[in-house]
């Protein structure tokens, strides 16, 4: 029986233990201990934050420059191509002046060397009718030298002018 | 010892478990070999460990001799009395002078005697030589101690009636006992895991405060996890938002039932049964039924008093069913840790008793080979009984939580909050 009868020594050396052990942990050691875990909880989270925010702050400025970087390429490649596209300009440009340059050249060329040549003609035809009037001169001379044929020669003349 | 026998069934019956039925085979079975002897007495051993007592007992020597010695440390009486007022006075009091009943069976006592001539000796806290009448009717049996007016008989302290106890036929002590304050050896237990528990957290609280929010060291490191899981898998589970306030309560009864419990499967310090004394469980289930009765809001006891959706007539069926469940979980409470701490010890001390039981029928020869197998048991025993004072701390703990739960629980679906509870 003894064994289940509790006595009430027992009973009030316990519960004063109890309260008094409860009361001085509760002041030193509960409040303390927890506070000192819900800061550390608190502080792990803050840090586990902040390491998420600076990662996603990397991955921002990593993606910008990546931006940057693409942007510059495109940029690069359009400078060039204009470049290009400029000097491709520049040379044909440089090319069709001088083609002109050379066509109107010889153009004058032609024309002079025309002119020349039609110079040239004129004083062929002079001198070759010049030549032909001094043979037909002297063949004339030399046929009117007789008489029948100056009289017929007249003749005709003659009839050439009645006809007229 | 042998009459209590039957009463200890019941108790272990109601346990209800693998560990207690063996428990109670062992008893049974050591109780009835040591009745045949008389050289050993199991269940006297036993229960000399399992019962409070007024002094610590280590051991004694030449047992059964007439020089046998007892190694105890003496603990503080403090006993109150209407007739002999309030006296303290070291236990080793009641034992000093040879007044051990066995050598003096034959010749009823002269209690004031052996008071006086020791009182100067053993130097008393105080002097109960007051109030001593010296007529000497009554004689002391077996086992019993004077000292002043006070006998010390079966770890109870009775007033002496004319010197002496007074025995009914069934050998109930029929004497007055005054109010028993003393510090015997559970309070003593609980002195220890008082400053055990003090040193423990208080230091832990200190390197917290040293250390800041640095990573756990030493002592931290072992004692964080539990305070964690108490926190993060019993109160805040279990009793929801407001949690916190529950906190040191559930703390502090959680290590203070480890502790209590831890010093129980110390050998050789004396053999403490804190937890499972009932006194003690009774005090730790007392608190958690206050907690939740002062913190109890109007949902709660409104489900006690005036349940939902119950036909009116049904109130003075049901309301007294509500009160008695009420209180019918401090109550289980208070007897799942008595029972499961108790029943650990006698099993564990059984298997040590085993060893001199066959020891005293067969010869030592038989005695060391029963000691081999009685060690594998014993240390099976120790282990699982290291497992159950975790196991039951933790168990008192959650109850606690949910009983706190429930009481500050805000009713979302009145059917259903019903519901859960039934």
């Amino acid at each position: 029986m003894e064994l289940v009868t509790p006595g009430i020594g027992l009973l009030f050396w316990t519960s004063l233990a109890f309260l008094v052990l409860l009361f001085l942990l509760k002041k030193f050691a509960w409040k303390p201990i927890l506070q000192a875990l819900q800061e550390r909880e608190q502080k792990i989270e803050q840090a586990l934050a902040s390491a998420r925010e600076a990662e996603k702050k990397i991955a921002e400025i990593q993606a910008r420059n990546e931006n940057l970087i693409a942007e510059a390429a495109r940029e690069r490649e359009t400078i060039l191509k204009a470049a290009r596209e400029a000097s491709e300009k520049m040379v044909s440009e440089a090319k069709e002046k001088a083609s002109a340059e050379a066509q109107r050249i010889l153009d004058q060329a032609r024309e002079s060397i025309h002119n020349e040549k039609m110079k040239a003609i004129t004083d062929l035809k002079n001198q070759v009718g010049m030549l032909s009037l001094e043979i037909a001169e002297k063949i004339i001379r030399l046929q009117l030298q007789d008489d029948a044929v100056r009289n017929e020669a007249l003749k005709k003349l003659l009839d050439d002018i009645q006809l007229n | 010892m042998r009459p209590k026998f039957p009463k200890i069934l019941k108790i272990n019956q109601s346990s209800l478990k693998f560990k207690s039925i063996l428990g109670l085979w062992l008893v049974g079975s050591t109780l009835w070999a040591s009745g045949g002897t008389g050289g050993f007495d199991a269940g006297k051993m036993i229960f000399d460990h399992v019962l409070d007592a007024h002094e610590i007992h280590f051991l004694t020597l030449n047992e059964g001799t007439p020089q046998e010695k007892h190694i105890s440390l003496p603990l503080p009486v403090i006993v109150y009395s209407k007739e002999h007022g309030l006296d303290m006075f070291w236990s080793s009091a009641f034992h000093s002078g040879g007044h051990h009943a066995a050598a003096e069976e034959n010749h009823p006592v002269e209690a004031v005697h052996g008071a006086e001539e020791h009182a100067g000796q053993m130097a008393p806290l105080s002097d109960p030589s007051h109030g001593v009448a010296s007529s000497h009717h009554n004689s002391l049996p077996e086992g019993a101690h004077a000292y002043g007016p006070y006998i010390l008989y079966k770890n109870t302290i009775y007033l002496a009636e004319n010197g002496g106890l007074v025995l009914d036929p069934q050998g109930n002590v029929l004497n007055k006992k005054p109010l028993d304050f003393s510090i015997t050896k559970t309070v003593a237990g609980i002195f220890l895991a008082f400053f055990i528990l003090l040193f423990l957290f208080i230091s832990t609280a200190r390197a917290y405060q040293k250390r800041g929010v640095a990573a756990p060291k030493g002592l931290q490191s072992v004692l964080e996890p539990l305070v964690l899981f108490i926190r993060d898998e019993v109160a805040k589970p279990s009793i929801g938002p407001g949690y916190q306030k529950f906190m040191p309560y559930l703390l502090t009864v959680f290590f203070f039932i480890l502790i209590c419990n831890l010093l129980g499967l110390i050998p050789f310090i004396g053999g403490f049964n804190i937890t499972g004394n009932i006194a003690v469980t009774l005090t730790l289930a007392a608190f958690t039924f206050l907690i939740t009765s002062f913190n109890g809001n109007a949902a709660y006891w409104s489900h006690i008093f005036w349940p939902h959706g119950v036909p009116k007539w049904l109130y003075p069926l049901l309301i007294p069913i509500e009160i008695m469940g009420m209180l019918n979980k401090p109550l289980v409470l208070m007897l799942r840790l008595f029972a499961n701490i108790t029943a650990g010890h006698i099993i564990i001390l059984s298997f040590v008793g085993l060893i001199f039981i066959f020891a005293s029928i067969f010869g030592p020869a038989v005695g060391y080979g029963t000691s081999l197998l009685s060690m594998v048991f014993a240390l099976f025993m120790n282990t699982l009984e290291l497992l159950v004072a975790f196991l039951q701390a933790y168990v008192f703990t959650l109850l606690s939580a949910l009983y706190f739960g429930q009481a500050v629980e805000e009713p979302h679906h009145p059917a259903e909050a019903h519901a859960q509870t039934h």
